[in-house]
């Protein structure tokens, strides 16, 4: 690391002051926004120490007093950014679980409180997002940060920033709320078939097909797809009855296990996950139930969205062993 | 994402460019003609590029283009070096850049190229309007800074933003500009073409020089005196004085400096203070006779007052006259002699002073006839005179009969040294009008004048005025009372044109204070200023103190104005609080999670005299913020709180 970044480094640990992961929403005061001159404001400085010289040199009495103006507008400039990222609050929104090798993007609600807020939100080297807010507006915006391993991935520490309105001067501010998004294992590329499934030969062909034989009527539960709704069955009956599920047995009707213990070749612990998360993903292609049978955990069998997250989750959070 | 930085789009270029012309346009008096039509058209290409969406011409083409504009610069002024050929290479830079702009960083060095030139147009002018178009060109310059920052405002929104940030600016800039410990310049060597030709007497004098002058409004100096004015017919402010004359030309001799004065100073004398504009020369105007220097003045033999280095800038000294002082009795030699040579012709003006010689009755008695024979010439007083060929002085007098106060003055000093007495030719400013505003005597170039001084035995060098002796109104009143109806004049001379002189007078009043206080505002100024203001011994290290205290309050005023933000309530919420808090004071107040119709029937249950009213408030409120009230309703509203005493 260079000096200067790890400088950089210790200002904003120290800036945060072990406080990390602060609660939501974070309101910026004004005792952690710093503002230091840009480049630009640097050359500014210089030009106008040139155009100090020049007056004294010439005896010029209106060039002293162009040169004090602007230098106070320096100063203005100063307050201004400072006022740009005061009083800014910082809440957090959704952050979708994503597989290991996408991105996750997170999302922070800034709220711009008394007028026009124009701020970058950055983590330094990997996201960076210009954002205007509107008076007294709050606004998303998102960090999208290339999640690589899977679990709970926190939110690193976020800089504000903001060089607003003369880019002479920047202001910015550290927050790192508590945020976390889930990443799922990485699906495996080259997985072996699902076995379940596998046992049929050519199965996957049959997928699409094997929820078209009806199997009788159950309860309806709300994870289940509207398009297995009995809506004949309801409109027949009594608007007061319950909503009846269709239930459909298709040549792979028989449960499907995703287990642990099944993956062939028996790989370490991330690869072996990979593998499942990909078999996750195939079981809920078919549209059937499937169960998951890790060392530990066993996810009864079930079928939809919510259940493959909640597989999902499952591999995300398994403690490899 | 990554930073918008790379290129500028439209608005921001439209804005660069306004920056450019603001930057450009005081300065295009002063620069020759094909330098600005060069960066008028390189912007014009620039705007057609913008207006077309075509790319900027590529960089070498531009480099191109540098070279021959600045070798028109290096032959323009034979030099690349000093002030004006300096700001004419910065305007070809920002025009070129202009050319060039596409990115942040360019548009940055554009800015910071306008702030320069901006400067550099004070070399010019520092006057009040001068001042006021600055601040019009900071205001855009500033707009088109942020503008480049912040792309996508509207232009109104800009300058607004500009506008306060320049406002919240100026009490700073006040104080450094008070405070600011004050150097005197210059710092180093100032380029010889620092200071251009400024219009003024020259030290020489041919026909038509001064003559030249009489038609200039412009201000040579202000006098402030300290007791009453003198007599009008005393004001002769000396200027250079010429001896040598080559039949046509007047020229000064060689004199000697000294830093006393040559004659022993008489009491009591008039005290004032002369503000000096700056014309470039050594010369310092004073009456006849000072009797004590200002510092850093000498004075010459031939008792002009001299500055020990050119007077480039505006120039503040205070002095002492004794008008009725007639120095020079005891003269040398050597100057009488070149006061009484003359080069060969005129024969009728030598043989005309033989007449007055050879009545053999002293020189006060040739000065007299002399006198009297100019008087009988009825010579015309006029700024139009004829040329005059070869025998200029016997044209002068004998044939053409018109001329200007050097006509005057050059044909009486060449009689009287033709009759053998020493004279010479002196010039510099007659009269001068007084302010009624704030009580200065303006000097004006128009007051430009040429008169004589005569040697006598015993007594020494007596002033003879010979346009006086024709013209006795120039010097009692001015000009325009000794030229006849229908000669041009300066306007302000003309007396139809007495409300504009009054308006001028104003004018000139403001421009005065504008100059001692702002344009003059030098380290004695300075010491002067905080002295009066109770600080005891004004040093730098004082001043830094104060500066360093009064502007932490300042920088205090503008964090609490960065702090602080007004809540922004509608105008009904601001209503309902009005009256909650009424009642909070009698002791009933709203509880934070109760809704206004909750809180109406709580306190309209304890208070039953209030509950109507209290109800039909809440209603109002609630249909304001919640359902669809109109002015009217709040205007009904309104009025019920401001009737509601609980």
């Amino acid at each position: 690391m260079k000096p200067a970044a790890a400088l950089r480094e210790r200002f904003a640990n120290w800036a945060l002051r072990g406080r990390p992961p602060e609660p939501v929403p974070i309101r910026l005061t004004q005792r952690r926004v710093y503002v230091l001159p840009t480049r630009a404001g640097l050359a500014f400085a210089a030009a106008l120490l040139v155009m100090l010289l020049a007056s004294i040199n010439y005896s010029l009495s209106l060039g002293h007093a162009l040169v004090f103006l602007l230098a106070g507008l320096g100063v203005v400039a100063i307050v201004h950014t400072f006022r740009n990222l005061v009083g800014l609050s910082v809440a957090t929104g959704r952050a979708d679980p994503v597989f290991a090798g996408d991105t996750a993007h997170f999302a922070l609600l800034l709220q711009a409180e008394g007028e026009r807020r124009r701020i970058r939100v950055l983590v330094p080297g990997i996201s960076r997002t210009e954002v205007d807010i509107a008076a007294g507006a709050t606004r998303e915006t998102l960090v999208g940060l290339p999640a690589t391993r899977r679990g709970w991935f926190a939110l690193p520490r976020v800089t504000l920033e903001t060089s607003y309105p003369l880019g002479l001067v920047r202001g910015w501010s550290y927050v790192a709320p508590a945020m976390h998004c889930l990443v799922y294992p990485r699906p495996a590329d080259h997985a072996p078939p699902l076995p379940g499934a596998a046992g049929i030969a050519g199965g996957r062909l049959r997928d699409s097909r094997g929820s078209d034989d009806f199997a009788g009527l159950r309860g309806h539960q709300p994870a289940d797809p509207p398009r297995h709704v009995a809506w004949k069955t309801a409109a027949r009956l009594d608007s007061s009855a319950p909503l009846m599920t269709k239930q459909f047995a298709g040549a792979g009707s028989e449960t499907v296990w995703v287990d642990w213990d099944a993956v062939p070749g028996a790989p370490d612990g991330e690869a072996r996950l990979s593998i499942l998360a990909r078999w996750l993903l195939d079981a809920a292609g078919r549209g059937e139930a499937w169960g998951l049978r890790l060392p530990g955990t066993t996810l009864p069998p079930a079928a939809g969205e919510g259940h493959l997250h909640a597989c999902l989750k499952a591999l995300a959070l398994h403690e490899a062993g | 994402m990554k930073l918008a930085s790379s290129s500028l789009d439209a608005a921001q270029s439209w804005w660069l460019l306004a920056a450019g012309g603001v930057a450009l346009l005081p300065l295009a008096p002063y620069l020759p003609a094909w330098l600005i039509a060069t960066a008028v058209a390189a912007m014009l290409l620039r705007a057609w590029l913008i207006r077309s969406r075509d790319p900027v011409p590529a960089r070498w083409i531009l480099s191109l283009t540098v070279v021959p504009a600045v070798i028109g610069v290096v032959t323009q002024y034979r030099t690349p070096f000093g002030q004006t050929p300096g700001v004419a290479l910065l305007v070809i830079l920002l025009a070129l850049k202009q050319l060039e702009s596409g990115d942040r960083r360019d548009a940055f060095v554009i800015i910071l190229l306008c702030y320069f030139l901006l400067l550099s147009s004070l070399f010019y002018s520092q006057s009040i309007p001068s001042a006021l178009g600055l601040v019009a060109a900071l205001a855009v310059t500033t707009a088109a800074l942020a503008a480049v920052s912040d792309s996508g405002q509207a232009p109104a929104r800009l300058l607004r933003l500009a506008g306060l940030m320049l406002a919240q600016s100026l009490p700073l800039a006040l104080l450094l500009f008070i405070l600011f410990p004050r150097v005197a310049g210059p710092l180093w060597g100032l380029p010889r073409d620092a200071f251009g030709a400024q219009s003024g007497l020259s030290d020489m004098m041919a026909p038509g020089s001064i003559g030249s002058l009489a038609l200039s409004d412009a201000m040579a100096f202000r006098a402030k005196f300290d007791g009453p004015l003198p007599r009008r017919d005393q004001l002769y402010w000396r200027g250079p004085v010429l001896t040598l004359f080559d039949g046509t030309v007047w020229r000064p001799s060689s004199f000697g400096l000294a830093r006393r004065l040559p004659y022993a100073p008489p009491l009591p004398s008039t005290r004032y203070e002369v503000t000096l504009e700056p014309h470039n020369r050594p010369w310092l105007f004073a009456l006849d006779f000072p009797t004590d220097l200002p510092p850093g003045a000498l004075m010459a033999s031939d008792y002009q007052l001299l500055s020990t280095s050119p007077v480039t800038e505006r120039r503040r000294y205070e002095v002492r006259s004794q008008t009725n002082l007639v120095p020079g009795a005891g003269e040398s030699p050597h100057v009488l002699r070149l006061a009484t040579t003359l080069p060969p012709g005129n024969p009728r003006t030598r043989a005309l002073a033989q007449t007055w010689r050879s009545a053999r009755r002293g020189d006060v008695a040739i000065l007299a006839q002399a006198l009297a024979f100019f008087k009988g010439q009825h010579l015309a007083y006029t700024l139009e005179p004829p040329p005059l060929g070869a025998d200029g002085v016997d044209e002068f007098l004998f044939q053409t009969r018109r001329g200007f106060c050097e006509h005057f003055a050059s044909a009486f000093v060449f009689a009287i040294r033709a009759a053998g007495v020493p004279a010479r030719v002196v010039t510099g400013y007659q009269g001068g009008e007084l302010n009624a505003i704030d009580g200065y005597l303006e000097v004006r170039q128009s007051d430009a004048h040429a008169w004589a001084e005569v040697w006598l035995a015993g007594r020494g060098w007596v002033r003879i005025d010979p346009t006086a002796a024709s013209y006795p109104q120039r010097i009692d009143r001015n000009l325009a009372a000794a030229m006849p109806a229908g000669e041009p004049l300066p306007l302000l001379l003309r007396p139809d044109w007495a409300w504009l002189r009054d308006m001028r007078q104003r004018w000139d009043a403001v421009t005065n204070r504008w100059n001692q206080w702002v344009l003059g505002y030098n380290p004695q100024r300075q010491r002067d200023l905080l002295g009066r203001l109770g600080m005891k011994s004004p040093d730098w290290r004082s001043m830094a103190w104060t500066l360093a205290a009064s502007s932490s309050l300042v920088l205090a005023a503008l964090s609490g104005w960065a702090l602080y933000r007004r809540r922004r309530l509608d105008p009904a919420q601001r209503q309902w609080l009005r009256m909650t808090a009424r009642l909070a004071r009698r002791g009933l107040p709203q509880r934070p999670w109760e809704g206004a119709t909750d809180y109406a029937r709580r306190v309209g249950a304890l208070r039953p005299d209030l509950a109507h009213v209290l109800a039909e408030i809440a209603d109002l409120y609630t249909c304001i913020r919640y359902g669809r009230g109109d002015a009217a309703v709040l205007a009904n509203l309104c009025s019920r709180v401001a009737a509601f005493r609980p």
